[in-house]
């Protein structure tokens, strides 16, 4: 039984290889602004180094917590998040985002380094808040002339795939040495947000 | 060996979802196939998002819903579509409004993403309004020419092929987070429908 569980695990573990490979070539011709919104959407979220680490630990925390916070964050994390990229869009102000961001890291890669429990409404706040910072770090970021509707989805498909890979990383929860890699994890992410944070400060 | 058979289906599902998604951007820019009006229909159908997702959203949420749902928005949303397209095609050009697109995007996303409990009726009255909204304006960018009906007629094919294949897909899921995929695929629509909303309020 234990043996076929594992076999299903390393199965889905090449489909994301594939997944995450396959859409490469895809883009190799972008004519019009319409390929090169979604394009552009969908290297956002990757591109900075700060929003990676936190979507990556908010799924990490996610597998940690088990069920039904690894299934409520991916469903209500990318709606908080595109809430702030509304914000954003509409012009409205957000002090400090950049410190909300670093902030995010800290915190996430914390309760991950130290396996805090709290709560499913209480994670779900915490997470929600810093979703938003993210999202509208993102939303005043639209360059002009691209499709909206295709960078948007770009934008929510990367971030949901980065979640993914956090949740994929945490499956290694269930063995006693992967429960010590992600707490190991969370501490690098925690590392990663002082030294963002210090950047933003100086 | 107590080996438990589990269906693939929602692996090939999720594969073939992304492929689609995937695949949309580089193609964008094809608007002649060379394959005559029918065809051209069909593949613009298939290269707009902004008419594909929220056929797609419906129709998952029918899928989780059940078959008789699925059957319901399967045979109600072409036929609105066509009767809306033929009413746009003898009309005055109407731009689509961007707020009614990311409404579109809300609405069925966020229903998508809380599993919502809705009625046989509701079903009904969702998927004829999506319809003749998106099929009128479908009909008015289509153009005056001969061949726009013909156009028209292989677009709604497209759709009936999207509703029946997403829809029976989902019907036949039972395992836990095979259902919650689905709803992250609502959650996700939903989100890109918010972002949609703040940019055509940014831009007005």
């Amino acid at each position: 039984m234990m043996r076929n569980r594992q076999q299903i695990l390393a199965r889905w573990l090449g489909v994301l290889i594939i997944v995450s490979l396959w859409s490469q070539n895809a883009f190799a011709h972008p004519q019009k602004a319409e390929a090169v919104g979604f394009l552009t959407g969908f290297r956002h979220p990757i591109s900075g180094l700060d929003h990676v680490l936190a979507m990556v630990a908010v799924g990490l925390w996610g597998a940690q917590l088990g069920s039904p916070a690894i299934w409520l964050l991916p469903v209500a994390f990318p709606m908080v998040m595109a809430f702030g990229g509304m914000l954003g869009l509409m012009g409205v102000p957000l002090p400090g985002a950049e410190y909300g961001i670093a902030l995010s890291a800290i915190m996430l890669g914390a309760a991950v380094l130290f396996e805090i429990r709290p709560p499913l409404t209480i994670a779900a706040i915490l997470v929600g808040f810093f979703a938003i910072f993210h999202g509208h770090a993102h939303g005043t970021e639209l360059p002009p002339g691209q499709s909206a509707l295709l960078y948007s989805m770009g934008f929510v498909i990367a971030t949901g795939c980065l979640h993914a890979v956090g949740i994929g990383i945490g499956t290694v929860h269930r063995w006693g040495w992967g429960q010590k890699v992600l707490r190991a994890a969370g501490g690098l992410v925690t590392v990663g947000g002082f030294f963002f944070l210090w950047k933003a400060a100086a | 060996m107590n080996r438990k058979r589990r269906s693939r289906m929602p692996l090939y599902a999720f594969v073939a979802f992304v492929g689609a998604m995937a695949a949309i951007p580089a193609n964008a820019h094809l608007n002649a196939t060379g394959m005559g009006p029918l065809y051209d229909g069909l593949m613009h159908f298939l290269l707009s998002p902004e008419d594909f997702i929220p056929v797609l959203a419906l129709s998952l949420l029918a899928g989780l819903r059940g078959a008789a749902y699925g059957r319901r928005a399967l045979f109600v949303i072409p036929v609105a579509w066509l009767a809306g397209g033929l009413v746009g095609l003898s009309a005055i050009a109407a731009a689509p409004h961007p707020f009614v697109a990311a409404a579109w995007f809300l609405l069925l996303g966020a229903m998508l993403a809380a599993d919502a409990n809705i009625s046989l009726r509701l079903t009904t009255g969702l998927a004829a309004l999506l319809g003749l909204y998106h099929g009128y304006l479908n009909g008015t960018g289509l153009g005056t020419s001969t061949t726009a009906a013909v156009a028209l007629l292989g677009l709604v094919f497209g759709i009936f092929v999207l509703i029946a294949l997403a829809a029976a897909c989902v019907v036949r899921l039972r395992a836990h987070w095979a259902r919650i995929a689905v709803r992250v695929a609502g959650s996700w629509i939903a989100a890109s429908g918010l972002l949609m909303l703040g940019w055509a309020i940014r831009t007005r």
